[in-house]
């Protein structure tokens, strides 16, 4: 009983999913929501403004460099989080030699 | 194209089904490797070359290294 | 791992890997790539190290302390550009106005300040990944 619910379930949200893949722009389309007055202005000004051919470059470390900050931090505190889990330090070893 | 597309996206289902059927972990994260190269092909064929060079980079290989480390301290075989 | 034909093979190798993945590093604003994809390309490259010659090989060549230095070092250099924006230009991570050599379009140093970026991401980003692998593979708590 529980199987077949979750099976109809999943087939309503697969049959949602499709459809709502359906109604997507499809690729390099004028009705994207995406594409809007900032594109030419990045393909227009990128290369005069930050001196990078790239312009995938320039826009993650020129226009958008702040962003690029918080991914590095959350590369930081994602090594400190696991760091601070699994790594041993000398405190273990004096309360192990404690006890 | 349209060919080669249909292909490769049934091939992304089918990996991504057997990863959540799989009951051998190792043999998952194999899978899922392979799901993470020919994705960075699909990004290939939409013109995105950046993302296809990181997706191979992080999705194909320290992602895989990191699942086989951590399955290495726990068990292979799910129950 | 005590077989000849890996090691001799790993040896052989790990050079072309890092020269590919500095190439991509250093090329990021004028080709595809960037600090994020030459820093995961290093970091595999010092894990297969790791994983063919054992952990003491390994922790000669990228020890704990010096991951601590390049993981702070990496987000140093990066803040450290955004405050010369600020005492510059007025303005956090200001590139042009703040007076960085712009060189010439298409050359390699060009573009103010984003190779520093990108090699700033690059260090972080490859001992991001070399510190998770060491410190998943270590022995367990004392």
């Amino acid at each position: 009983m529980k199987k077949t619910i979750a099976n109809v379930l999943f087939l309503i949200l697969f049959v949602i999913l499709v459809i709502g893949i359906l109604q997507m722009p499809t690729t390099a389309s004028t009705n994207a929501p995406a594409y809007n007055d900032i594109v030419y202005h990045y393909i227009n000004n990128g290369a005069t403004d930050t001196n990078a051919v790239n312009l995938i470059a320039a826009i993650l470390a020129d226009y958008r460099a702040f962003d690029t900050l918080g991914e590095t931090i959350v590369l930081f505190t994602s090594v400190v989080a696991v760091g601070s889990v699994l790594r041993s330090t000398k405190y273990d070893k004096e309360a192990k030699e404690n006890e | 194209m349209v060919i080669l597309n249909i292909v490769i996206i049934i091939f992304l289902i089918t990996c991504a089904l057997a990863i959540g059927k799989i009951k051998d972990l190792i043999g998952a994260v194999i899978l899922f490797s392979a799901y993470s190269l020919v994705m960075s092909i699909l990004w290939l064929i939409l013109n995105t070359p950046d993302v296809a060079i990181t997706e191979a980079a992080i999705g194909a290989g320290v992602t895989s290294i990191l699942f086989f480390a951590v399955i290495s301290k726990t068990k292979r075989y799910e129950k | 791992m005590n077989d000849i034909i890996i090691k001799n093979i790993t040896r052989i190798v790990i050079p072309f890997a890092q020269a590919y993945g500095i190439f991509i590093i250093l090329n990021g604003h004028i080709s595809p790539g960037g600090g994020f994809a030459g820093g995961a390309i290093i970091g595999t490259s010092l894990i297969l190290y790791t994983l063919v010659f054992g952990r003491e090989k390994g922790k000669k060549k990228f020890s704990h302390k010096m991951s601590e230095i390049a993981e702070s070092g990496g987000i140093m250099i990066f803040v450290l550009i955004g405050v010369i924006g600020i005492i510059m230009a007025g303005s956090f991570l200001a590139n042009q106005s703040a007076g960085f050599p712009q060189g010439e379009l298409g050359n390699i140093l060009s573009g103010g300040f984003i190779p520093i970026l990108m090699i700033a991401i690059g260090i972080k980003v490859a001992s991001t990944m070399i510190s998770l692998f060491n410190i998943l593979i270590d022995e367990e708590k004392v």
